[in-house]
């Protein structure tokens, strides 16, 4: 696809580089932001996820055992923050400052100081939210989605440090997404053509524009509702002339663009590993990036679908059932050309690809539960039941999740120079499959059965199914042990790696050597 | 041969699961017309999804085992082809047509709540539900009633643990019952799986629902938004009875609610005793108050008051019964004066003011209370 012809390195000596903490603190360089952003985000992954194991762990026998209804409910809601904002959204970013200079050969991210920025105010937000746990009356315990009035009149003091680190998560995204948007358009190889754009670069650019659509429209929501609570508005408060109805309209304008925010650049990961490891060329390129553009178009006209039960007039509901039933369209476009992909390939099953198939399946499962979702009178029977936490669970476990984790397995080896211990991640990979599956699988039948979601304590017909989604959880979260342990491992050492790391695969990241010098591309390539 | 053995025995099993009315572990037919359009559509769609998914991972997976490396698969060289990109677009949107239209009109049936025989105003409050039957001056609370010593592991838990209430919603069956839900705090949502209703109660506003049952029974349902700290414990319980027994019930009612007032109004004139007031008051404390004060007095530091040694509780009388009269607005402390008699409210002041090491001696009699009541009364004339 490309040749490398000038690969000058700029020699490291003549580089005055910082030492310790003060060389993290003052980076402008992409790949310790990514790397930063990478290490953060693990370290949230697994901040969330104990507090997923309280959740199970309360939620593995009918009654109250072990935390408060009151702290349960702020389990819950920090829980799906921390792994939407902390977790997901940050290794995204971290992939792409690592891989987009790389990916089209330039050297830096466009606006590196800002970079830096977006990174380090980012623990600040996740502090005071954490922080906010510790306090008199406790964190946020209105769910992540922070309906008012809930959040208003009846949350308790502590909100205003969820809405200033809400906001500051949302600065952070709206500065990354703008420096992606600025590297992609403006510092490209001479040659890298629009279409010539390998696809983890497509839809990270479309991301981006995603992101600074609609992460505003949560800022003023959280504004709002921080004047609601402490300044006396009425924005969503009927007895002032407010509604509360237009907070989720609000919320989910933002919400469910979001959710593609955190799909699309898995979409652009599946679609490299998968072609290197059938040693084939994506089947569609044009197509995949035509169905990421209007997966992101029709995102914006959908978010009432999460509200059918709201109540609604009939014409609102019929327009946003036919809208959501048509973003499967394209959707099944990008499987469909997954397999074909494979079809006839010579395919191998390296750890990413392992994850990329698991990928490719058991989101499609998420994409069938959000097609019966889709279907309106239907929803008003899965709406708020634990199928819908099975629907985004799957979409976001084993799909965002997992491609973040065929990712990171991917260019692990370019990063540090070192072949990864394959026999703990393949014994990660096998684990985390079987484990997420019990975890998930069964919330399905629960949810069907009519229990309800962000509760507590159940009745007793749900017994069973709780008890074996809880074995699962516990499997599933120290599993990602195992992959903290992959990760510091390569990282310490380990086989030496070639350049281009795995035989099937193309890009220009393959082309500069392993582990990636500190700065690559000084002279761009030339790309034919 | 033998994958595709197994593939149909699945598909078999899925049929069976399918098949098992109100299982465990699959959608409830229920017990209307619309609940079992529900159930045909959701099985519909289901199936339809199964096969679309074995259809596309049978490929993937034959592609997977035999265009293997280590079989000396040599990678083919094609892609793109216009032609089955278009197919593979146009038939999925074909099924989403044939998806589409039993699930509108199901939709439309569904929002058509006009002609009804009963309405029923259903207010949703932390953490209760409120029945009134308009026109017939029938109201009721309807709260929790499983023990607290069963949630807290200390008592078997019941067969119908977190879903039995103090008093049912009664229902006439073969009658289109509206419902207009509303709310007094938080959003709630009202949702018995039986009849396919679920909708939400948004402060300030009316939503419209309706049902019409076709079978005797009991149905039971719990909110399905979260509305803060006890969402979990505030379960719905419908008692659909033949139109005759209906009937019957409804006229008990109203005389029940017209003995209710007479035997206040009889109150007023009566001494009750510490211990009466006492025994009354904690049975109101533990129903009523605890949930967010704590059966210990001490309440959430932060999110809801303490009452041992509060200022308010110890202090004068008349802002401690007003409080509980009419609420605190802006805040979790609901209106009582509409849920409790005088009797109830005099006995859970009367608790509240000697438990806990809380020590006023105070005894505080109904007609207290009802002096109150009246006083607002002329303050809002």
């Amino acid at each position: 696809m490309s040749t490398l012809v000038d690969s000058q390195e700029q020699n490291p000596e003549h580089h005055h580089t910082p030492k310790g903490f003060k060389r993290w603190l003052y980076t402008t360089n992409h790949k310790d932001i990514g790397s930063l952003y990478l290490i953060f985000s693990l370290t949230m992954f697994i901040v969330g996820g104990a507090m997923a194991m309280v959740i199970r762990a309360e939620l593995f026998q009918p009654g109250l055992q072990l935390v408060d209804p009151h702290f349960f409910n702020q389990m819950t809601t920090v829980h799906g923050l921390i792994m939407v904002f902390g977790a997901v959204m940050p290794a995204f970013t971290g992939l792409a400052n690592w891989m987009i200079p790389m990916m089209i050969g330039a050297p830096d991210m466009a606006l590196p100081r800002m970079n830096n920025w977006s990174f380090w105010i980012l623990p600040f937000a996740f502090s005071i939210l954490l922080m906010s746990l510790f306090m008199e009356g406790g964190g946020p315990a209105f769910g992540w989605t922070f309906y008012a009035p809930l959040s208003t009149t009846y949350s308790n003091d502590n909100t205003a440090l969820f809405v200033f680190a809400v906001h500051i998560m949302g600065i952070s995204s709206i500065m990354g997404a703008i420096n992606v948007i600025v590297t992609i358009v403006n510092l490209r190889a001479p040659g890298m053509t629009w279409m010539k754009l390998p696809l983890f670069v497509w839809t990270w650019l479309i991301t981006a524009f995603l992101l600074i659509a609609v992460m505003p429209v949560l800022a003023g929501a959280v504004t709002m509702v921080l004047t609601d609570k402490y300044f006396g508005t009425s924005f969503f408060d009927a007895a002032g002339g407010g509604d509360p109805v237009m907070f989720q309209h609000i919320f989910w304008f933002f919400g469910h663009p979001e959710v593609y925010i955190m799909i699309l650049p898995a979409f652009g990961i599946i679609s490299t590993i998968v072609p290197t490891f059938s040693r084939k060329k994506l089947f569609g390129y044009a197509s995949m990036v035509y169905a990421t553009s209007s997966i992101a178009l029709l995102s914006f006209v959908v978010w009432a679908h999460h509200m059918f039960t709201t109540g609604m007039p009939l014409a609102g509901e019929l327009f946003f059932m036919y809208a959501t039933m048509l973003i499967s369209v394209p959707t099944g476009v990008k499987v469909f050309n997954w397999v074909a992909t494979m079809w006839r390939g010579s395919i191998t099953f390296e750890i990413p690809m392992l994850f990329s198939i698991a990928f490719i399946v058991l989101f499609t499962l998420g994409g069938f539960s959000g097609l019966m979702l889709a279907i309106t009178p239907a929803d008003f029977q899965y709406h708020d039941t634990y199928f819908v936490v099975a629907h985004f669970h799957y979409v976001l476990v084993t799909g965002a999740v997992f491609s973040i984790m065929a990712g990171a397995y991917y260019w692990l080896p370019k990063w540090t120079g070192h072949m990864f211990d394959i026999t703990l991640a393949k014994w990660h990979f096998w684990l985390s499959l079987v484990s997420v599956n019990i975890l998930f699988f069964p919330m399905h039948f629960v949810g069907l059965a009519g229990m309800p979601r962000r509760i507590p304590d159940y009745a007793l017909q749900f017994a069973d199914f709780n008890a074996i989604i809880s074995i699962g959880g516990f499997a599933f979260g120290l599993s990602q042990l195992l992959f903290v342990a992959v990760v510091y491992k390569c990282a310490r050492g380990g086989e030496s790696v070639p350049n281009k790391v795995w035989d099937g695969a193309e890009g220009l990241e393959w082309e500069v050597s392993s582990p990636a010098p500190y700065h690559t591309f000084s002279t761009p390539p030339e790309v034919k | 041969m033998k994958a595709y053995h197994a593939v149909v025995s699945l598909f078999v099993l899925f049929m069976s699961f399918g098949a098992a009315s109100n299982s465990d572990y699959n959608m409830r037919k229920g017990v209307t017309d619309i609940s079992q359009n529900v159930y045909q559509l959701h099985m519909t769609i289901f199936l339809i999804c199964c096969v679309i998914g074995v259809i596309v991972f049978a490929v993937m997976f034959w592609a997977l085992i035999h265009h293997r490396k280590s079989k000396g698969a040599i990678a083919a060289q094609f892609h793109e082809s216009t032609k089955v990109e278009i197919l593979w677009t146009a038939i999925p949107f074909i099924i989403l047509v044939v998806m589409a239209i039993p699930a509108t009109k199901t939709l439309i049936a569904m929002e058509d709540a006009s002609k009804a025989d009963l309405t029923i105003k259903v207010t949703g409050s932390q953490w209760k539900w409120h029945y009134e039957y308009m026109s017939h001056d029938v109201d009721f609370y309807s709260v929790l009633s499983t023990p607290r010593e069963q949630m807290n592991d200390q008592a078997e838990k019941g067969e119908h643990y977190l879903l039995e209430v103090d008093r049912a919603l009664v229902i006439p069956t073969g009658k289109k019952v509206r419902f207009l839900m509303t709310s007094d705090d938080v959003i709630h949502s009202w949702w018995v799986p039986d009849f396919a209703v679920k909708k939400d109660a948004n402060p300030g506003f009316i939503n419209e629902a309706w049902t019409k049952v076709n079978e005797v029974g009991i149905y039971r349902g719990q909110c399905a938004e979260l509305c803060g700290k006890d969402h979990g414990f505030m379960p719905i319980v419908v008692d659909a009875r033949s139109p005759e027994e209906f009937e019957l019930w409804l006229t008990e009612a109203k005389k029940e609610k017209q003995q209710q007032a007479e035997a206040s109004a009889a109150l007023l004139d009566k001494t009750l005793t510490k211990e009466e007031l006492m025994a009354v008051g904690e049975q109101v404390y533990m129903g009523y108050c605890a949930a967010c004060h704590q059966p210990t007095g001490l309440g959430l530091p932060g999110v809801f008051p303490a009452m041992k040694g509060s200022a308010l509780v110890q202090g004068d009388l008349k802002p401690h019964i007003d409080i509980l009269l009419n609420g605190r607005p802006g805040t979790a402390m609901q209106a009582f004066g509409k849920q409790l008699s005088i009797k109830q409210i005099a006995g859970v002041i009367t608790y509240k003011r000697n438990s806990w090491g809380n020590n006023t001696g105070e005894v505080i009699q109904p007609s207290q209370i009802q002096a109150e009541v009246d006083a607002n009364k002329e303050k809002e004339q």
